[in-house]
């Protein structure tokens, strides 16, 4: 019988940190050398930080590179969209309400900066705070800037499919994973063997998509969760599947089942179709991305920041500061510690590029764990 | 931005809930997973329960991870 206290520890994840199965599932992936090195990639900044924490880089041998994609919304959020909120704060009068990352970022100015010009941003832990702030301040505009994957648009989703004030809107920034891994394996052809599948998009959207991407272009690919044994054991398939593709069924392994439904939360994903539109979208750093991107369907056209105040992406505005290589950090083509202003003028105090500033930024979460793997740097 | 992380539901009223971790306990909403009931364990994001965790697909991961380890 399983008691209260063991499924807290399933649920939770605290089973998943075994110190045992740890050291027993890098040895199992070790056994499994191809004779080549293996690039591996995932799109997750929580995996990164995981990856970072727990120091599983120099767990695995050295013949893996697992490698950050693009997977922080806040750095692949483009500088124009930044903008738009910026303008509607200062130029529009409405309170701008986004997540704690998003207001530091830097484009022309930061949503921060908005703050000591006389506008007014603020925090906001998801969109019904926003919400709330609309109803407390019936005279004003209040837009919230939606940034995120389909984690974060299915929030979105739901709240507009509710019901919001009149006098509340928001700026989308959505953006989508499949389309995005479709665009990596076109721009770097042979060079990815395959990707870690981010767990908690994927318990939004489910697995369609990647599947049929994964047989359409020979990709083995492994959803993990965010604690060690969740990692490894997804590596593990993930490798099994590289090295012997033709003993495995399926080329995608769900190793995150607890959370991870093969139809992903159909309630989720009614809402975002309800509510959104896919279009081309553009990524900091990448560029335009075809369908990776949501547009607010005409039906709920009355809150949606772009239409209601009549604004668009000023095309003249640059993504990156000179110098910031976030563009190639985005798309694991260098490593953070390959930027010269790495430590050196950028910190996560005063963050040069959007790779620094989130949480889930690639060059933040090196700068506060350390190095990616004394092993990995050595076979660069 | 904000993590997800999977949290107990220890109240349920309509659309909205409370759940719990570690002693934290935050409202959530409970839209998109309609149905959720007090005791289960949802994964919350940006203020919402955007998934239902599942027991069953918990314990076969870990008979999974179990199985996987033996046979090395
Ligand atoms: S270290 Fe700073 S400047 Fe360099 S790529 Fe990262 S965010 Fe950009």
């Amino acid at each position: 019988m399983t008691t209260e206290s063991d499924r807290r520890k399933e649920l939770t994840g605290a089973r998943f940190r075994d110190p045992a199965a740890v050291r027993a599932l890098s040895e199992a992936i070790a056994r499994r050398a191809p004779g080549r090195l293996l690039r591996v990639m995932h799109v997750c900044g929580t995996h990164e930080n995981a990856l970072c924490q727990f120091g599983l880089r120099d767990l695995l041998p050295s013949w893996i590179k697992l490698v950050a994609g693009p997977g922080c919304p806040v750095c692949v959020c483009p500088a124009a969209d930044l903008d738009m909120a910026v303008r509607l704060g200062l130029d529009h009068g409405a309170i701008v309400t986004t997540f704690g990352d998003v207001v530091r970022v830097p484009a022309r100015i930061t949503l921060l900066e908005v703050k000591a010009r006389g506008g007014d941003s603020r925090v906001v832990y998801g969109i019904d705070d926003g919400i709330r702030i609309a109803k407390e301040n019936p005279g004003r505009q209040v837009v919230f800037f939606a940034v995120g994957f389909e984690t974060t648009a299915c929030t979105t989703a739901a709240a507009l499919k509710r019901g919001v004030p009149e006098n509340f809107s928001v700026l989308t920034s959505h953006r989508l994973v499949p389309p995005a891994l479709e665009a990596l394996l076109a721009s770097e052809g042979d060079a990815l063997d395959g990707f870690i599948l981010p767990g908690h998009v994927t318990a939004v959207a489910g697995l369609a998509d990647y599947r049929q991407l994964a047989e359409r272009k020979k990709v083995p690919m492994a959803v993990a969760g965010f604690e060690p044994v969740d990692l490894l054991l997804a590596i593990k398939e993930l490798v099994e599947r590289i090295v012997a593709p033709g003993r495995h069924e399926r080329p995608v392994s769900n190793a995150y089942g607890r959370a991870v439904a093969e139809g992903g939360n159909p309630t989720a994903r009614e809402a975002m179709s309800t509510v959104f539109e896919p279009c081309d979208s553009s990524w900091r750093g990448i560029g335009v991305i075809p369908g990776s991107g949501y547009r607010v369907r005409e039906q709920y056209a009355a809150h949606d920041a772009m239409r209601r105040f009549g604004i668009a992406p000023d095309p003249d505005i640059k993504d990156t500061h000179p110098g910031c290589r976030c563009g190639e950090v985005l798309l694991g083509h260098i490593e953070p510690e390959d930027c010269p202003l790495f430590r050196n003028g950028c910190n996560p105090d005063r963050p040069i590029g959007p790779c620094m500033v989130a949480f889930e930024g690639t060059c933040h979460a090196r700068y506060r764990h350390g190095h990616a793997s004394r092993v990995q740097k050595k076979e660069r | 931005m904000c993590l997800a992380v999977p949290m107990r539901l220890v109240s349920v009223e309509g659309n909205e809930g409370k759940a719990e971790l570690d002693g934290i306990a935050r409202k959530v909403s409970l839209d998109l997973v309609p149905g959720a009931k007090v005791g289960e364990f949802v994964i919350v994001h940006a203020g919402y329960a955007i998934q239902l965790l599942d027991e069953k697909a918990a314990e076969e991961q870990l008979e999974l991870l179990a199985d996987a380890l033996e046979r090395e």
